[in-house]
């Protein structure tokens, strides 16, 4: 213990889905922070409880993890706090183990790993309800016994148990726990010997460190080997040759003796009935996972969701802006003209409502989706799609924030922390802008009229067109997964082993929690980089300033103006002219932003200032100095296209900077996209000109 | 001599007991660390509507791979 924290620093650890969460927010409550660990997209939460005793005790929660064997960032995390490898973190003093007491067998892999540590450990067995509706009987004198530690039986969900976890924080001198596992081969000892010499010459661990480090980091199967110096890889590559070649199957050789140790003690103190009952999860899943019934409950379900992100939310959502537009024109009504008041009302008012509208379709899919986590429904979801999404090289995991993208990608891309294979979600991240937003509808809306008159199709050939340019969306982001996967991802490819974990009745406290937490993180994070562009887009069409000119002049002679004039050349191929280019400069703030520029770039030309025509009609009017019409069907039909693909949202950049926690991924992801969609443009005009069209 | 039955080719509903998985693949590494060990009996619970991946029972906890990692597990014959 370190003297300038004289109180005892507590590590969670347990495998993923071992209710560790639920019990963390139970012994801290709100007292908690979130951060990231520096250069890792890994939470850090930190929190604060008070004993028994009323002494204040520290908790941290260590990621969820199968083993110190690091197969992922969140796995190399565990393993370099718990060695104490980290900078940036304390090394705890203390650890509270918790397994779940249903899979109690596998739960023990990481258990007997840590007690080898040295650190004194608490064992919580969670869920015990669970295991004993099973008709498991499990000796818990007999286990603590055992491994020299004290266990505890805990119901998280109710908070049975809790007391007696807080009474066992509060013991002064913990022990350290007497469980040995089985020894290491001598001959494998004298080499990993050997490897810590190596090692410790490189500066890769202390010279106090035990012959677990090496064993450890000799070990880490993430490609990306987060947490190890990229100076010490190659010599612990080498390490691990010697290794391999003097000792071929030398991890699983390991890996066999730890479970024979853990079948040994499991048969001393677990007991399970010879012929397993059926089970209220059996009986729900012969449901969910039919065939038919399956398939079918998935689609109603998601459905449900659909309607809720994409229809439900829109009235709070009109509630926000509403407030925010109301608020601008008090403020238009009650200061001085000038910069400072466009400043507050265009710029600050719009723009901080231009972020909390995100909030209503946050709030729901989070709730949403930790009701799905929590009622252990959301592994079943990835069971019944993982086939399909193979075929693009994702797993199950992605399907969900793939298909809230359709309502927004900001949700839909802070939803993809749910898939944990960093490979997948990285590719998740990556396309979910091409799912067909909401955001879109109104350019749809806009262009396809202008398209397709009335008099030349009737209602359901539009409504094609509309399913076109979601299917072309869908196509494009199924393409570029699999040409991720098969190129810059290559290689990085981790297996897909889904958990099955029982069904049970959601922990709601935890789910409002995890919430909250989100929409905070939300605005914190990426709410304050959204208003930062928007700000820069605002003013760019805003200054500088034409003094007497009206609304149009006034945009056409901004930056955002000139900058149109300026790309005029680079869009002419695509067959726009500098307004839609001030169009297109305008709406990178959002989609939607195009439909309003166009209506102040267009509205005073027409010289009609009472009954502005509505747009379409000026739309069909425009033309080029040598009378060709500037919307013309293949114009609208290369515009929708360039803004399936184009990457014209500020908010999906600042969450996807926040998500991948660099500016390296947004930029890519702005570049390919961008290309992509002005060279689909480009070849939509081209090929439609030269067709005759 | 038939070829040694595999993970992947177990109906639902049957188990059997691991004889033997290659080694030193990090895929079946992390398997292996999941309970999947040779000399564990393992059942296959259901396989999914689309065919895979299959849901299996080992030391009382489920879970679901594919076949591509189901493939190299190999059966004791029953």
């Amino acid at each position: 213990m370190s003297e300038s924290n004289p109180e005892p620093l507590f590590a969670l650890v347990g495998n993923p889905n071992c209710g560790k969460t639920t019990i963390f927010n139970a012994l801290t409550g709100l007292r908690q922070k979130v951060a990231n660990y520096p250069g890792v997209t890994v939470e850090k939460k930190v929190g604060e409880c008070i004993s028994q005793h009323g002494k204040k005790l520290r908790l941290i929660d260590l990621p969820g993890a199968y083993s110190l064997n690091a197969r992922s960032p969140d796995e190399a995390v565990l393993r370099d706090v718990l060695l104490g490898r980290r900078a940036d973190t304390q090394r705890p003093d203390r650890v509270i183990c918790i397994v779940d007491a249903a899979n109690l067998e596998r739960n023990l892999y990481l258990l007997t790993q840590v007690l080898e540590l040295g650190l004194p450990v608490i064992l919580v067995l969670n869920m015990i309800d669970v295991a004993e509706a099973r008709e498991w009987r499990i000796d818990v004198p007999k286990l603590s016994a055992l491994l020299g530690i004290p266990v505890i039986p805990m119901q998280a969900t109710s908070g049975q148990g809790l007391i007696e976890l807080k009474l066992a924080m509060s013991q002064a001198a913990p022990e350290a726990p007497k469980w040995h596992s089985p020894p290491l081969p001598e001959p494998l000892k004298a080499e990993l010997a050997r490897s810590r010499g190596l090692l410790c010459q490189a500066g890769a661990v202390r010279t106090e460190a035990t012959l677990l480090e090496p064993l450890y980091l000799i070990s880490d199967h993430d490609p990306s080997h987060y947490g190890i110096d990229a100076a010490h890889l190659e010599r612990i590559v080498e390490c691990r040759k010697a290794l391999e070649s003097r000792f071929p199957g030398w991890e699983d050789e390991l890996v066999n003796a730890r479970y024979a140790a853990i079948s040994e003690l499991c048969a001393q103190v677990l007991k399970r009935p010879d012929q397993p009952g059926v089970t209220i999860t059996d009986k729900l899943d012969a449901v969910f996972l039919h065939p038919i019934w399956g398939g079918l409950s998935m689609l109603a379900v998601m459905s449900v969701l659909f309607y809720l992100i994409f229809s439900i939310a829109q009235v709070p959502q009109g509630w926000i802006e509403s407030a925010f537009s109301a608020l601008g024109n008090w403020v238009q009504s009650e200061m001085a003209p000038g910069d400072l008041r466009d400043l507050i009302v265009n710029g600050v008012i719009a723009g901080v409502a231009g972020v909390l509208v995100f909030l209503p379709q946050i709030l729901i899919l989070f709730f949403f989706i930790g009701l799905m986590e929590d009622t252990g429904y959301m592994s079943r979801i990835a069971f019944v799609v993982d086939r399909l999404m193979s075929t693009v090289g994702l797993n199950g995991k992605a399907f969900l924030p793939f298909l809230s993208s359709y309502a927004c990608a900001v949700p839909g891309i802070m939803a993809t922390r749910t898939i944990d294979s960093p490979k997948d979600r990285l590719i998740t991240i990556l396309i979910a802008p091409l799912a067909s937003c909401s955001a879109r509808l109104p350019v749809y809306g806009l262009l396809i009229p202008a398209l397709l008159p009335a008099h030349l199709a009737s209602a359901w050939v539009k409504a094609g067109l509309m399913l076109g340019m979601y299917a072309i969306g869908t196509l494009g982001a199924f393409f570029f997964a699999w040409l991720f996967n098969k190129t810059i991802m290559r290689g990085a490819s981790s297996p897909m082993i889904l958990e099955m974990p029982d069904y049970k009745v959601p922990a709601l406290k935890g789910v409002l929690l995890h919430v909250w937490e989100r929409a905070n993180l939300f605005v914190k994070r990426a709410g304050t980089v959204i208003l930062g562009l928007s700000i820069l887009i605002w003013a760019a069409s805003t200054y500088p300033k034409t003094p007497g000119a009206d609304d149009s002049t006034q945009l056409a002679n901004s930056i955002a103006g000139r900058a149109g004039h300026l790309i005029e050349p680079l869009v002419k191929p695509l067959g726009y002219d500098w307004k839609i280019g001030i169009g297109l400069i305008s709406s990178f703030a959002a989609r939607e932003v195009f439909v309003n520029t166009m209506s102040v770039v267009y509205a005073v030309e027409s010289g009609d200032d009472e009954d502005v025509q509505p747009l379409r009609n000026r739309l069909a009017e425009e033309r080029w100095p040598d009378g060709r019409p500037i919307y013309s069907p293949l114009v609208c039909l290369s515009l929708m296209v360039f803004y399936v693909f184009a990457m014209q949202c500020v908010s999906t950049i600042a969450i996807v900077r926040r998500e991948t926690n660099s500016w390296k991924w947004p930029m890519f992801q702005l570049g390919y996209l961008t290309g992509t969609a002005y060279l689909l443009a480009l070849v939509v005009y081209q090929v439609g000109t030269w067709l005759g069209y | 001599m038939l070829p040694a039955p595999k993970l992947s080719e177990l109906p639902a509903g049957d188990s059997a007991i691991i004889a033997a998985m290659p080694c030193g693949r990090p895929a079946l590494t992390r398997l292996r660390e999941l309970g999947l060990v040779p000399g564990t009996r393992v059942k296959v619970v259901r396989r999914a509507p689309l065919g895979e991946p299959i849901e299996i029972c080992v030391r009382g906890s489920r879970l679901a791979m594919r076949n591509h990692e189901a493939a190299f597990i190999e059966l004791a014959a029953s």
